[in-house]
């Protein structure tokens, strides 16, 4: 029985990765989250948005890169940031200003603006994939590792080792940050109660003299710097491609809906439930039953419930239970 | 001239004309309460005073200001504050801070015009960090006319503010209403239990099918034999 390297590969192979993943997906179904509650409609352009958004900030990385600009250990992208945040807040609010506002003047029923932000959806994507094509990108510097294999087996003299990159630490780090960040804005500061007035009775928030535009754009700012801020940690983290944006679409779906949908706390609490879910099921368990059990019990197969190929599999099946069974998530938000 | 004076309002949501020259008037610190059957177009005419529904003729003046063309919220601004029946308060956000909402207008420090609410509405104050969702009926309607008095407003209108509450509790909203009334507020409204509002009331119109009815002092109205054999059981 050798508990503790089991539990080093654990570590290493789920809780570390889970983590990272279930903080981007945090950040992405925050987003989501909040334009649900306020704009009252599903954006399904959000995965695309954080595409063109880490297209914004790969280019401004690569411009300062060239400029021989760097941040030491850090990424350079972390500087390249508010470019991207700056670009991606223009484009969302011009996409408002020419698209959505004509169906709210119209007063037309939420399923139009998700229609309506499918079409977005193609749009991003394709003038991503117009601008920087379909490859991978890799736009990674500084040091990539902040706890070295090597190191960890030297340093615990177990056999298995543990290793823990820089953007994992760098995306849990910004994410409590940002979090930290929204809930302050929300809970603190006037404008943001506003938003929450103006989501929790529009008509009453009217009343008060509340101006539903800004409210708007306030919430159109706030999406599309999270978008981009999740986006870029995941591109740091494994790599730039426009298609996998897309795909994030039903991870972060699902965690806003598991976590309540238009309640921020239970996106963040989805996206570390959807995360490790996704994780954790499809986790080869040999490795680490072979640690715990004795010799004549130890697994023969790979002891994984799915393939990884199947990851998006288990979002869409927590997606469907919760709506089956509780659709209001965990923290009750508003039933869709 | 009195301080609010609607007078020969005459419209309806659709083509079709709800009020027939309706008028309504209210002196500072008086309440006038508006009765009538249902469907008689209560909340309609008050709607109207408020500016939620477009008007084919009449006019309101406030304070001998024609306000007839504002818009709801121009009219907040002017000194009006409107208690809906219904979803009259933030469900999801505590007491204080839908007092905060209730004063957004505002750019002075409002906390005390808030130390007034609380003194009005004891028990808010208890329970001011608690969501206005998780508060009893008559509770929330204390909130509701707590978030209508932030903007200080010299007209307060409530459509029903006794609407599924109980007996004892109905009585306490009424003391307040006339507490209010005694801080110089011209308090305008509407009410089904109309035996216990036309009581409280220093003028009363009975309105039917959108037209003025009866217009007297509530006590007047109370003891006339004709408006208790139509309406208030005898």
């Amino acid at each position: 029985m050798d508990v503790l390297n089991a539990l080093v590969l654990f570590a290493n192979f789920v809780l570390i990765p889970a983590t990272a993943y279930g903080a981007q997906l945090a950040l992405g179904a925050l987003g989501v989250t909040l334009i649900y509650a306020v704009l009252r409609f599903s954006n399904f352009a959000h995965g695309d948005t954080m595409a063109i958004g880490t297209m914004f900030v790969v280019l401004a990385t690569w411009g300062l890169q060239s400029l021989g600009v760097s941040l030491g250990p850090l990424p350079t992208a972390l500087l390249a940031l508010p470019v991207g945040i700056l670009g991606t807040v223009v484009l969302v609010l011009l996409t408002d200003a020419w698209v959505y506002r004509f169906y709210r003047s119209k007063r037309s029923e939420p399923v139009i603006f998700v229609i309506a932000s499918v079409g977005i959806m193609f749009v991003y994507n394709a003038l991503t994939r117009f601008v920087i094509g379909t490859d991978d990108q890799r736009f990674e510097d500084g040091a990539r590792f902040v706890l070295r294999v090597g190191d960890f087996r030297a340093w615990s003299g177990l056999s298995e080792g543990l290793a823990i990159r820089t953007s994992q630490l760098l995306t849990l780090v910004v994410m409590v940050l940002t979090v930290a960040f929204v809930f302050w804005f929300l809970q603190k500061t006037r404008t943001g109660k506003a938003m929450r007035a103006y989501s929790d009775n529009e008509d009453l928030a009217l009343l008060s003299g509340i101006s539903p535009e800004r409210v708007v754009r306030i919430t159109w700012i706030l999406a599309a710097a999270l978008a981009v801020i999740a986006g870029t940690l995941y591109g740091l983290d494994k790599s730039f491609r426009p298609f996998t944006y897309f795909q994030l679409l039903l991870p972060i779906f699902a965690a806003a809906i598991v976590g309540g949908i238009g309640q921020p706390l239970g996106a963040v609490a989805g996206g570390f439930v959807v995360a490790y879910s996704e994780v954790m099921v499809t986790y080869a368990y040999k490795g680490i039953l072979t640690y715990l059990l004795p010799e004549s019990w130890r697994p023969e197969g790979l002891v994984q419930m799915l393939g990884t190929d199947y990851k998006f599999a288990v979002s869409f099946i927590i997606l469907v239970v919760v709506l089956l069974i509780r659709p209001t998530g965990i923290f009750r938000g508003r039933v869709i | 001239m009195s301080f609010l004076a609607a007078e020969a309002m005459t419209g309806g949501y659709g083509a079709a004309d709800i009020l027939h020259a309706c008028t309504l008037t209210v002196d500072r610190g008086e309440i006038a309460v508006i009765v009538g059957p249902n469907g008689a177009g209560k909340s309609t005419a008050m709607k109207a005073v408020f500016g939620m529904l477009p008007l084919r003729a009449g006019q309101v003046r406030l304070d001998g200001r024609d306000i007839t063309r504002l818009s709801p919220q121009e009219r907040v601004r002017a000194g009006m504050g409107f208690v809906p029946q219904v979803r009259n308060v933030f469900v999801s956000m505590s007491v204080e801070e839908n007092l905060e909402m209730g004063a957004f207008i505002r750019d002075d420090d409002f906390h005390a015009t808030m130390e007034q609410v609380f003194a009005l509405f004891p028990i808010l104050r208890q329970k001011r960090r608690q969501p206005a969702g998780e508060l009893s009926g008559g509770q929330r309607q204390q909130v509701a006319v707590g978030r209508a008095l932030m903007t200080k407003p010299s007209l307060l209108m409530l459509d029903e503010p006794t609407a599924g509450v109980s007996p004892i509790v109905m009585d306490e909203l009424f003391d307040k209403i006339l507490e209010v009334a005694a801080t110089g507020i011209a308090i305008l409204m509407v009410e089904q239990n109309a035996r216990q509002a036309l009581a409280i009331a220093d003028r009363g119109y009975v309105l039917v099918q959108g037209r003025n009815r009866f217009t007297d002092t509530g006590e007047a109205l109370l003891a006339d034999p004709e408006v208790r054999r139509t309406f208030l059981g005898g």
